[in-house]
């Protein structure tokens, strides 16, 4: 796999809650500018693992690093693992070990993004101050860590034109630019769901990871979620990790999908190859290997 | 009447309300107000009985319900029933108008007010009204204003304001006196050593929410108000500090001496000046606390604040740093109770422990939820009505004229007070103002119902 380079590499990832074992030892990796999905059934440990990732719970053990830039730093890992570091910057790239970072910190200086299950917009704020707020850090530093700002420089009124230009050309992308001055909450469903990955986007990151983009969408928002997915990727060059359970979204846009039940990992591959998993199938339908060929008769698939 | 069923009025069930109402009231105002414990000449306790004004009291609660159930409900439920007007009405029209202009206007008359107190009252009435009045409401209008940013943006119930307040006022009262340092040089100081108790307080607090956040602010500002009673060497315990120097005009002290404010103005001497002077100090303090809120809720700082209030989790996935941003709320907040703090020492010239109880900070509380939404406008509004309100009160003579010449009306004081935060909660209870401006907009600027806005949980 020569032509993939890997942005993301989990290894060996275990997350204990008390004495549950939520996530047990999962590795994979995700590859430069790939959509990789992470599916299962339900309790799967799925959020778990998004959680570790972007820095919200410290792995019971594990390492998970995130490099930028040259593929050539990956040969540096064990290195910055030893030194206790949490990052090594050199000329041709980065690399980040993300279980070391405080969530704030993977979003700014490792540069992931991500989306909530169950959505966090700050609904009380209108669209445009939602993207707004995502681009708090370099607006942050344009104001001179506020004393700028309180006293009116014009340096800063030009970056939070800037700022807000971002936040148009956003909008106009997800559709939302005659909302932008309505409270986030009024939205409807889907458009929340879209903002939300808008408002993600203006954090310029590397690595998106949506959790379940899609659920709660009827067919057609789910397909023009498939569609602004596709754009950012060819866009921005980014690369994406996805959980979902709606499997015409998995299937379709996904080049390489992980499956998880009950925190371990079952299949790993592209979607046709995990698609025709037995393992997959009968954890994904509940039933007994034997049983599959029944329900999936059964179910249409 | 309309004849529509739900909207008709039924007046036993009145009666029955207004009864049961009655029966309330006589049993809770039967030992506050039905008995009166007394000093004879013997200096021996009696009990004397107030039955005459505890059936008033019964009569104005049972009318009341009654009136409740005969108009208002009716009215109520018939204003529910009709579809909403397509066009705003002409009063709706009025009312944004007055809005718009009511921020300008206010501060042309805060500005001009001691000259319209003065020709009213002439010099000897002049000193309460601008004093008690004036300056008074200022000081809360400021602190209402400071612990908006904590609890109104973003979000952190502190119910230990009052400790930040102490921490300014001691600070010039302790430095004045023992340094010689003047008010314009421990103004700012006392900000910075307010705001560093904040940060103090900040750090424990940070994982803390709601309830919990409440609590251990409120011990907070206990703890600061036992250490101002208990440390006797340093800050003269219940005694308190007093002879704390006034603040001068420029180096010219306003006393009545030679080379006070009035002789080198050639004018009589009166004690107005000084409390002139201090009005318009404090309207200038109150008008830079206002002017830097607003420029911060347009800054990164103000919007992280809100998103705080809004989402914490949230914040934390965009990159924000939320221990800052909370530090910084904290700090913020509590350099404009310092601000206040050290224009209080000063204007008093005495102060003790007496004056930083929780009463306070719940006072200031109060002033923010009145004022609603994180809005300025609302807090000075809730200022002027809970202080200025308490201030009114305490003349009211003409109550006497309902219920007997033995009734001392500044014992009920707090009581029509209560009365009168309970009112304004149910008839608008997320405050006076209550919808929320956006900090930013892209075409048209338009207000957030509250129903979207949240309170935030710490």
């Amino acid at each position: 796999m020569s032509d993939r380079r890997t942005v993301l590499s989990v290894e060996h990832l275990t997350m204990r809650f008390g004495g549950l074992v939520a996530v047990d030892d999962l590795s994979f990796t995700a590859a430069h500018g790939e959509i990789t999905a992470l599916i299962g059934p339900n309790g799967a440990g799925k959020t778990t693992v998004f959680n570790c990732i972007t820095g919200f719970y410290k792995p019971s053990e594990g390492r998970i690093a995130l490099a930028h830039g040259d593929a050539k730093i990956w040969e540096a890992l064990d290195d910055v693992t030893e030194s206790g570091a949490r990052r090594l910057l050199r000329g041709d790239g980065a690399l980040y070990l993300l279980e070391r970072m405080p969530e704030y910190l993977v979003t700014r200086q490792a540069r992931v993004a991500r989306t909530f299950q169950n959505i966090r917009l700050f609904p009380g704020m209108t669209v445009l101050e939602n993207l707004l707020v995502a681009q708090h850090n370099p607006l942050m530093l344009a104001s001179g860590y506020t004393l700028f700002g309180v006293l009116g420089l014009p340096s800063y009124a030009a970056a939070e034109r800037a700022a807000i230009e971002k936040a148009r050309q956003w909008l106009e992308r997800i559709g939302l630019v005659d909302r932008a001055d309505r409270p986030a909450g009024a939205l409807p469903y889907g458009a929340q769901r879209r903002l939300e990955v808008a408002r993600a986007m203006c954090t310029d990151p590397l690595l998106l990871c949506l959790d379940e983009p899609a659920a709660g969408l009827n067919p057609r928002e789910s397909h023009e979620l498939n569609d602004l997915l596709l754009a950012i990727r060819a866009d921005y060059g980014i690369s994406i990790l996805l959980i979902e359970h709606d499997m015409s979204v998995v299937m379709k846009i996904s080049d390489h999908i992980v499956v998880l039940d009950y925190g371990v990992k079952i299949a790993d591959g592209a979607p046709q190859q995990v698609r025709d998993d037995p393992r997959v199938v009968a954890a994904y339908l509940g039933v007994a290997d034997e049983e599959v060929a029944r329900v999936e008769a059964e179910v249409g698939l | 009447m309309s004849a529509a069923p739900n909207t008709r009025i039924d007046v036993a069930r009145a009666l029955r309300d207004a009864a049961w109402t009655a029966l309330l009231a006589f049993g809770l105002f039967l030992p506050l107000i039905g008995f009166l414990t007394v000093q004879n000449l013997n200096n021996t306790l009696i009990l004397e009985t107030r039955f005459g004004l505890l059936a008033t009291f019964v009569a104005i609660t049972a009318l009341g319900r009654l009136a409740y159930e005969l108009v208002i409900a009716p009215m109520r439920a018939r204003a529910a029933l009709r579809p909403a007007p397509a066009k705003p009405s002409r009063l709706r029209l009025l009312m944004a108008m007055l809005g718009r202009g009511f921020t300008p206007f206010g501060i042309g008359f805060i500005v001009v007010y001691p000259v319209i107190v003065l020709t009213i009252n002439g010099t000897g009435g002049a000193v309460k009204w601008i004093d008690n009045f004036g300056i008074q409401i200022m000081i809360y209008v400021m602190l209402g204003w400071g612990l908006n940013i904590v609890v109104g943006l973003a979000g952190l119930l502190d119910l230990g304001y009052v400790a930040f307040y102490a921490v300014g006022a001691y600070s010039y009262a302790l430095l004045a006196k023992n340094f010689g340092l003047t008010f314009w040089m421990l103004l700012p100081l006392s900000g910075i050593l307010a705001a560093f108790w904040g940060i103090l307080l900040g750090f424990p607090v940070l994982r803390l929410r709601g309830d919990y956040l409440a609590i251990v602010t409120l011990a907070f500002g206990e703890i600061i108000r036992l250490v101002l009673i208990n440390w006797v060497p340093v800050t003269n315990g219940y005694a308190g500090i007093s002879g704390v120097p006034r603040p001068t005009f420029f180096g010219i002290p306003f006393n009545a001496s030679d080379e006070g404010f009035a002789a080198v103005f050639g004018l009589e001497f009166t004690p107005l000046y000084r409390t002139i002077f201090l009005y318009y100090v404090i309207l200038a303090l109150a008008l830079v606390t206002a002017f830097v809120t607003l420029r911060l809720r347009r800054l990164p700082v103000g919007r992280a604040w809100e998103a705080l209030r809004e989402d914490e989790i949230a914040c934390r996935a965009l990159g924000i740093n939320t221990t800052n941003t909370k530090l910084t709320a904290f700090a913020m907040g509590a350099m404009f109770a310092g601000f206040a703090g050290s224009f209080f020492a000063a204007r008093q010239g005495f102060i003790s422990p007496e004056s930083f109880t929780f009463l306070e900070s719940a006072t200031i509380v109060a002033i923010v939820v009145l004022g609603g939404m994180g809005s300025m406008v609302g807090v000075a509004v809730a200022a002027i009505v809970v202080i200025g309100g308490t201030e009114i009160m305490r003349d009211l003579d003409f109550l006497k004229q309902i219920f007997g010449d033995t009734f001392d009306p500044t014992q009920y004081r707090m009581l029509f007070f209560g009365l009168g935060m309970v009112l304004i909660m149910v008839w608008r209870p997320r405050g006076f103002v209550e919808t929320r401006q956006p900090s930013v907009a892209l075409k048209e600027r338009m207000a957030i119902s509250a129903d979207l806005v949240k309170e935030g949980r710490g």
